[in-house]
């Protein structure tokens, strides 16, 4: 095991896989953020029927995620866990409340309205616990031993409402760009209308966090002043980026906005990479320190290298069959 | 006030997993019948199957999206409240999950998507190989679970070594003593539920004279099938209990309702069993028959309760009663299950309102049997997290309060409520509404000429004696 770092396989597999999921759930729980702000019940249809084929899909990268680490670090699994306990519950609560109103929006018809607060509730805390998570994974963990020593809210701090919020306004943005790639007329008009909005409160969001981390964490403020020279071209990058998708957006393109949108997730996260490296469980450890057996770590990586292209293979596949605009009132909703 | 929070996770997790296990276990059975009534109109394009199955997959979408969202949790609950035991066993656990999750979640989930809603967006090939892929992905992600599960109450392949478990084997351990029976049991227990579902709505049905020639195609398939299944499901049954005789004695002990070692030793058929003064009242029991059925000699030794100290024994009476149901409902499932295939053979099945009737009723009592069942195995195991290797107070989350335990098990209780009702409400309008097009939804449907499903005429889905000729 010393010609090839299997850890650091690891590192990179967990990061692509949680990364897919914050691009993959990511729109369609923005698309639930959004959805009480919808012009009216048409374009509510039309944006769930979006995302309803492919929502369950996005949401098992989360269980891989969970799963996964458990396999290959689960010291992060068994500390992260005990110490968002509440945020958890507030997770999986949330993400129950949008799971089932797909199902049970279509087959109600008084109580439509109700299940449309399930899935804006659901979809709203279950964002925002998300950002709370990597806030609380910047700041740090009080453990000792390998075992989460501190209090049940030792996570809900100023910083993690933020980096919270932070993840709610980043959804919503790939809500709306999803929602401007996948549909027409009115519905598109208004997502148009809304997107720079959203672009604006993400941005917001961006810089203050960006200057909050290394204020409140020493070890931030080191790895980004010490590298200024080249680390500068991220967060320069990020607000470039930034200016191009508000220009899409004004010359309606109509993929490029959640394409620049899913880019700008990419510069978020390379971010709180570079200012966390390497540290699993802050302050104490390292992803080397976090680590399961070699032995545990290949044996899922071999069947991870032969199954993980199949599941993209057939993943790609459906969202080519679901490819296109949705029409207005050609919905997928009595099946 | 002290709150124990071992104890209040304990409830909270048996909250979770048995909520969670009712939905699986009827999924796996109706995701194949599913692919089985797809191919049959693959085949036959006799539109009656086509019927059936879209019926059944309104039904399974919900069913489905009830056991997703409360499988999340699952996922979770190791973690939260048992981190000691997560992290002590994730060599094992960990690989394991994930092979469930890459294996059998994603491919239920993203086929799922193409199985509702992609029928008029595929080819009809296409379509019956998601239907497939389904419900081999419901049985791929059973068979890693139940070998999780098995695991931890007949542990091989590993070793601990300072608190932590290290791998030794994967074969060994993937494929521990108790898993090939606790799968077969499992899978059978599936079939059975979704057979039983369905046979009772048929039969609902047909008392009230609806979706007759859809009712009776289905009522007789799942006749038959119950009528191979629920016996063999008796003898599967026996030879998981045996296994378990040889690997957790004391939990064969708690359900036989055995204190004192005994050769020879009777079948208890009632009792009420007494932990503090470790005795039975109003015992009801045959001679002989608990030596003949675990050792297969009348003279055999059975273990008793009274073998280890108290702190080591499960709870009796929970263990005693669960298995005492779970057994009582099987044999009630073969009863009427046989005396179904028989009128079948006799063509008086259709007209006989007493067996119709006992098909209604029956329909909650397969996920009855089911969590009973789960509650022997697992209540069976205590004190145990890993038989004989790890015990609960080792296992759960150093960092918990009795406080947390508890607010997020008021919160779980009161976020499935919501679930439980509008999921039963809404599965009751799917089923009154039936397989025809009366419900709001397929109203809506209609209106889409896009879909193959609507193009075809009304006419062939009227009851009416030309179209039952056909």
């Amino acid at each position: 095991m010393d010609l090839i770092d299997l850890t650091l396989i690891w590192v990179v597999l967990i990061g692509i896989g949680v990364f897919m999921y914050v691009l993959m759930d990511g729109f369609d729980l923005g698309v639930g953020i959004l959805f009480p702000f919808a012009p009216d019940d048409e374009a509510r249809d039309q944006m769930m029927n979006s995302v309803a084929p492919v929502w369950d899909g996005n949401e098992t990268w989360l269980i891989l995620g969970g799963a996964g680490l458990l396999a290959a670090f689960p010291l992060i699994y068994s500390v992260f866990l005990p110490a968002l306990y509440i945020g958890v519950f507030l997770l999986l609560a949330g993400l129950i409340f949008r799971g089932i109103a797909f199902e049970f929006r279509f087959k109600a018809t008084k109580n439509k309205h109700l299940w449309d607060y399930s899935f804006f509730g659901g979809s709203t805390v279950a964002s925002f616990a998300q950002g709370a998570v990597i806030g609380a994974y910047v700041q740090g963990f009080q453990t000792e031993n390998f075992r989460y020593v501190g209090g049940a809210f030792d996570w809900l701090t100023p910083f993690t409402l933020m980096t919270g919020l932070g993840v709610v306004a980043g959804y919503a943005l790939l809500g709306v760009t999803w929602t401007i790639m996948k549909t027409e007329g009115k519905t598109q008009d208004w997502a148009y209308k809304v997107a720079p909005w959203m672009l604006g409160a993400v941005m917001f969001f961006f810089i203050a966090v960006s200057l909050w981390t290394p204020l409140a964490n020493e070890r931030v403020m080191e790895r980004w002043f010490e590298n200024l020279n080249w680390l500068w071209i991220f967060p320069v990058a990020t607000v470039a980026l930034g200016a191009w998708i508000f220009q899409r957006l004004r010359k309606r393109g109509e993929g490029s906005p959640f394409i620049g949108s899913m880019s700008l997730f990419a510069m978020f996260y390379i971010g709180v990479l570079i200012s966390m490296w390497p540290y699993a469980v802050p302050p104490n450890y390292t992803f080397w320190d976090a680590a399961s057996d070699p032995g545990s770590q290949l044996f899922l990586l071999i069947g991870f290298l032969f199954l993980i292209p199949i599941v993209l293979g057939y993943t790609a596949w459906t969202y080519w069959i679901f490819r296109g605009k949705v029409k207005p009132g050609a919905g997928y909703a009595g099946h | 006030m002290d709150l124990d929070p071992i104890l209040i996770s304990r409830i909270q997790f048996a909250f979770v997993v048995s909520f969670h296990a009712i939905f699986p276990v009827f999924t796996i059975g109706l995701a194949a019948y599913v692919a089985v009534l797809e191919a049959l109109h693959y085949r036959t394009n006799n539109p009656l199957w086509l019927k059936l199955s879209k019926f059944w997959i309104k039904v399974f979408a919900v069913v489905f999206g009830m056991g997703v969202v409360s499988g999340i949790v699952m996922a979770f609950q190791f973690g939260t409240n048992w981190s000691n035991f997560a992290y002590s066993a994730s060599n094992f656990l960990g690989p394991i999950l994930s092979y469930e999750v890459v294996t059998a979640f994603f491919l239920e989930a993203t086929f799922l998507g193409v199985l509702l809603f992609g029928r008029d967006k595929v080819p009809k090939g296409v379509h019956l190989f998601s239907a497939c892929m389904v419900a081999i992905g419901t049985f791929i992600s059973s068979f890693w679970i139940l070998s999780a599960n098995s695991w931890m109450h007949t542990p091989a392949g590993v070793e601990m070594v300072d608190g932590m478990i290290h791998m030794t084997s994967w074969t060994q351990a993937i494929f521990n003593s108790s898993f090939p029976y606790r799968f077969a049991h499992m899978a059978l227990a599936s079939f059975i539920t979704g057979g039983i579902v369905v046979a009772g709505v048929s039969s609902w049905y047909l008392l009230h004279g609806r979706n007759l020639e859809t009712s009776k195609k289905a009522l007789k398939m799942c006749v038959i099938m119950l009528a191979v299944a629920t016996p063999l499901q008796l003898f599967i049954g026996h030879e998981h209990g045996l296994n378990t005789f040889e690997n957790q004695p004391m939990k064969v002990a708690a359900m036989e309702g055995a204190w004192e070692t005994k050769t020879a030793a009777p079948l208890i058929l009632f009792a009420i069993p007494d932990a503090a003064n470790e005795t039975n009242h109003f015992e009801i029991k045959i001679p002989y028959l608990a030596s003949i059925v675990l050792t297969h000699s009348p003279s055999g030794e059975v273990p008793g309760l009274l073998e280890v100290p108290a702190d080591e024994r499960p709870p009796v009476g929970i263990v005693f009663w669960s298995f005492r149901i779970m057994v009582g409902l099987g044999l009630i499932f073969i009863a009427v299950s046989l005396l179904a295939a028989w009128q079948l053979y006799k063509g008086r099945l259709f007209e006989s309102k007493l067996t119709l009737r006992a098909f209604t009723w029956l329909i909650p009592a397969p996920f009855v049997a089911v969590l009973t069942g789960w509650f022997v195995t697992e209540v069976g195991r205590q004190p145990w997290m890993i038989q004989n290797m790890m015990r609960l107070d080792e296992a759960i989350t150093p960092s918990i309060t009795g406080w947390m335990a508890l607010v997020t098990l008021i919160g779980y209780i009161a976020v499935y409520a919501v679930v439980m009702f509008a999921g039963v409400f809404y599965l009751k309008k799917v089923i009154q509404g039936g397989p025809e097009p009366v419900d709001e939804a397929e109203e809506s449907d209609s209106a889409r000429p896009k879909r193959p499903w609507s193009a075809v005429p009304s006419s062939t889905f009227d009851e009416s004696p030309s179209a039952a000729g056909s």
